[in-house]
Order: structure tokens, then C-alpha cells, then sequence
């Protein structure tokens, strides 16, 4: 099976609403959180969609 | 020179004009210029001497001549392989792909091309050989406009009409009008998308337009084509910034998102206008026998 989308890294202020899976970024700060998805995003060549204020996925689509 | 040479080299002329005029290389840049033409001006001429020989062949009562027709039929379909394969290869190295539709289009518009050459030379050279110069003139006229009726298909314009709609956000979430585009996270890259972005609605003008702009091939040519003629505001490494077309499933309207370097409404709608209808995408739903009787018991 080939798999087309897939969850590169997950980037949050708050580490209590993540676990597993993915490489996992805690960030102190929404701004932090902007610059290292920013970045991820840039180098990891996915898109960073956001699930809530507190919480970025870099998808690979 | 016997009685055959002339009415062979008007076919042969004819067939290979014919083919120059159907080789208009326009905005899109293909076939490229000079080699792409070189090589189906050539194969123009190729085609256009077999169907002007085709005649004399039959005249002769060498029938069996006639079964190197067949060959130049497979022969035109490699024409077809050869265009699908450099296309699909170049594909992969455009900013805003064309999509197998589009492609798959343009390789057929190649090999039948070739055969309206077959068939320009072979009616030239046999009204020639049956009645004279005049006959073979008045119909080497008519096939010029068969010609011209076959290379100019309907447009996007015909079939939708175009309004432009801002681009909004909700949340991460991008919308033009009700349909929902894509989820855009970065704060950043929401002002470069509603700097840069726009948006249009296309409503289909009638029930079988909606499964034709429905067909993720067509949508993609027509993302294509507007990258190509309006620029497009992307690179390798930004995938968020990526023309999307998205339907409102409830009525068949698709959203345009599209991020041009020219941010000229009037001509984005003309753009989008232009862009051919893919005859792989269209649909006939109100042909299908269903649809009719379903009328009649009305």
C-alpha cells in the first residue's frame, strides 16, 4: 500500500493533548510554536495545518 | 514526370501546409519551438505522402498498396506514445502540473492531427487525378475548414459562469464564498495567501457542466493554464502556497483558489474563460437512455 499523506511532526504548547507517533515539538510559546513550524515546514517540504490554537501537524501531502 | 507526379506533389504540399497551420504553437509553448515543430512538420510530410499516393496506388490496381495505411496508423500512434511520455516526464517539473487529462489531450490532438493530413492529401490528389486543378483547389478549401472546425474546441467560458470572490479565513481554515480550500496553519503564510491569493466561483451553466468541471483532470488544466498566462506565486519547498480547486458538493460549483503574480480580476476571468474543455472530461448525463425515459413518464 502506498501511503500518500502522512503526519511528519506535531508541534504544541501543550504536551498534556500529545503522545507517540510522530516527532513531537513542545513549544513555551505560541510565537516559538509559529518559528518551529515555520521552519519544520521549510525543511520537512510539508504543509503545517493547525487543529487548534495549541496544536500544528506538518502533513507531507 | 508521368501523369501521376503533379497530382502526388499537390497532395504532398497541401497535406504538409495542412499541418503547419494546425501547428500553432501559442501560450502554452507547445510543441516547443523550432525541434518540437521540426519533427511533426516532418512527420506531417510523411503523412501527407502517403495519403497522396494512397491514389495513384488504387489507379494502378495495385490494391494491396492500400495496407500501407495500416501502417502509417501505427505508426501516428507512437506519435501519441511519444507525446504522452515527454509530456508525463516534464510533468513532474512544473510548478502548477497539467495532469494526465490534459495531457492525454493533447497527445490525441497529435496522432489525429496527422490522419486529417492523410485525409487532406488523399482527397487533393484524387480530385486532381479524377477531375483537375480547380475540383482538387475548391476541395483542399473545404478541408481547410473542416480543419478549423476541428482544432477549435469549446471553451471554459461557454460552459460556466465566472464570478470573483475574495478569499477568506475561518479559523486555519481558507474559503472562497461557502467552500471550504485547504487548512493553512502559520500565521505568516495566511497574510502572504490573502496578499497574493484570489479567488473565483465557476457555476456550471447546466446539469452535464457540473460532472465536466467535477473531473480533477479538467480542474487541474485549469489551474495549469491559469499559472502559465497569470504567473504564479510559488516555489519547490512551499507546498502550502499551492492553487487548489475545490466543489461545493451541494450544487456542483467549484472554488478557483489561485495565487497569480498578475492579480488582474478582468483577466483572470478571461483566462479562465479560455481554458479548453478536455474532451476526456466531458459528460453527457442528459443523453444517457435513463435520463430520457424517466421525461417521458412525466
Amino acid at each position: 500500500m502506498n501511503i500518500e499523506k502522512a503526519i511528519l511532526s506535531v508541534i504544541t504548547t501543550n504536551n498534556q493533548k500529545i503522545t507517540g507517533g510522530a516527532p513531537i515539538f513542545v513549544c513555551d510559546t505560541k510565537e516559538e510554536m509559529d518559528n518551529v513550524a515555520a521552519n519544520l515546514e521549510a525543511i520537512l517540504d510539508g504543509i503545517s495545518h493547525a487543529l487548534s490554537d495549541e496544536l500544528y501537524i506538518i502533513v507531507k501531502h | 514526370m508521368n501523369e501521376y507526379t503533379l497530382p502526388i506533389l499537390f497532395g504532398v504540399i497541401i497535406g504538409t501546409l495542412a499541418r503547419s497551420i494546425m501547428l500553432k504553437t501559442d501560450y502554452r509553448q507547445y510543441p516547443t519551438y523550432l525541434h518540437g515543430k521540426v519533427i511533426h512538420l516532418a512527420l506531417g510530410f510523411i503523412a501527407a505522402g502517403l495519403g497522396a499516393v494512397a491514389v495513384p496506388a488504387i489507379m494502378e490496381k495495385e490494391f494491396t498498396a492500400i495496407t500501407f495505411l495500416t501502417i502509417a496508423a501505427s505508426q501516428f500512434r507512437e506519435v501519441r506514445n511519444m507525446e504522452r511520455n515527454t509530456l508525463s516526464e516534464l510533468d513532474s517539473y512544473e510548478l502548477v502540473p497539467r495532469g494526465n487529462t490534459y495531457i492525454e489531450g493533447i497527445a490525441v490532438a497529435f496522432e489525429s492531427r496527422n490522419y486529417l493530413v492523410i485525409f487532406t492529401s488523399l482527397l487533393t490528389t484524387a480530385f486532381y487525378l479524377i477531375w483537375n486543378i480547380w475540383a482538387s483547389l475548391g476541395v483542399t478549401v473545404i478541408c481547410y475548414l473542416i480543419i478549423r472546425k476541428f482544432m477549435s474546441g469549446s471553451t471554459l467560458g461557454e460552459i460556466v459562469d465566472i464570478t470573483y470572490k475574495g478569499i477568506h479565513f475561518e479559523g486555519a481554515g481558507l474559503y472562497i464564498d461557502n467552500i471550504y480550500i485547504m487548512n493553512i496553519g502559520l500565521p505568516q503564510r495566511q497574510k502572504e495567501i490573502e496578499k497574493y491569493g484570489m479567488g473565483f466561483i465557476l457555476t456550471p451553466k447546466n446539469f452535464d457542466v457540473r460532472s465536466t468541471i467535477a473531473n480533477l483532470g479538467q480542474r487541474q488544466a485549469i489551474l495549469h493554464d491559469v499559472s502559465v498566462t497569470m504567473g504564479v506565486f510559488r516555489d519547490s519547498g512551499t507546498p502550502a502556497l499551492v492553487p487548489l480547486i475545490k466543489r461545493d458538493l451541494d450544487d456542483g460549483r467549484i472554488g478557483v483558489f489561485i495565487l497569480p503574480q498578475d492579480k488582474d480580476i478582468d483577466k483572470a476571468k478571461r483566462v479562465i474563460g479560455a481554458v479548453p474543455v478536455l474532451e476526456n472530461a466531458i459528460r453527457m448525463p442528459s443523453e444517457s437512455k435513463a435520463n430520457r425515459k424517466g421525461s417521458e413518464s412525466k
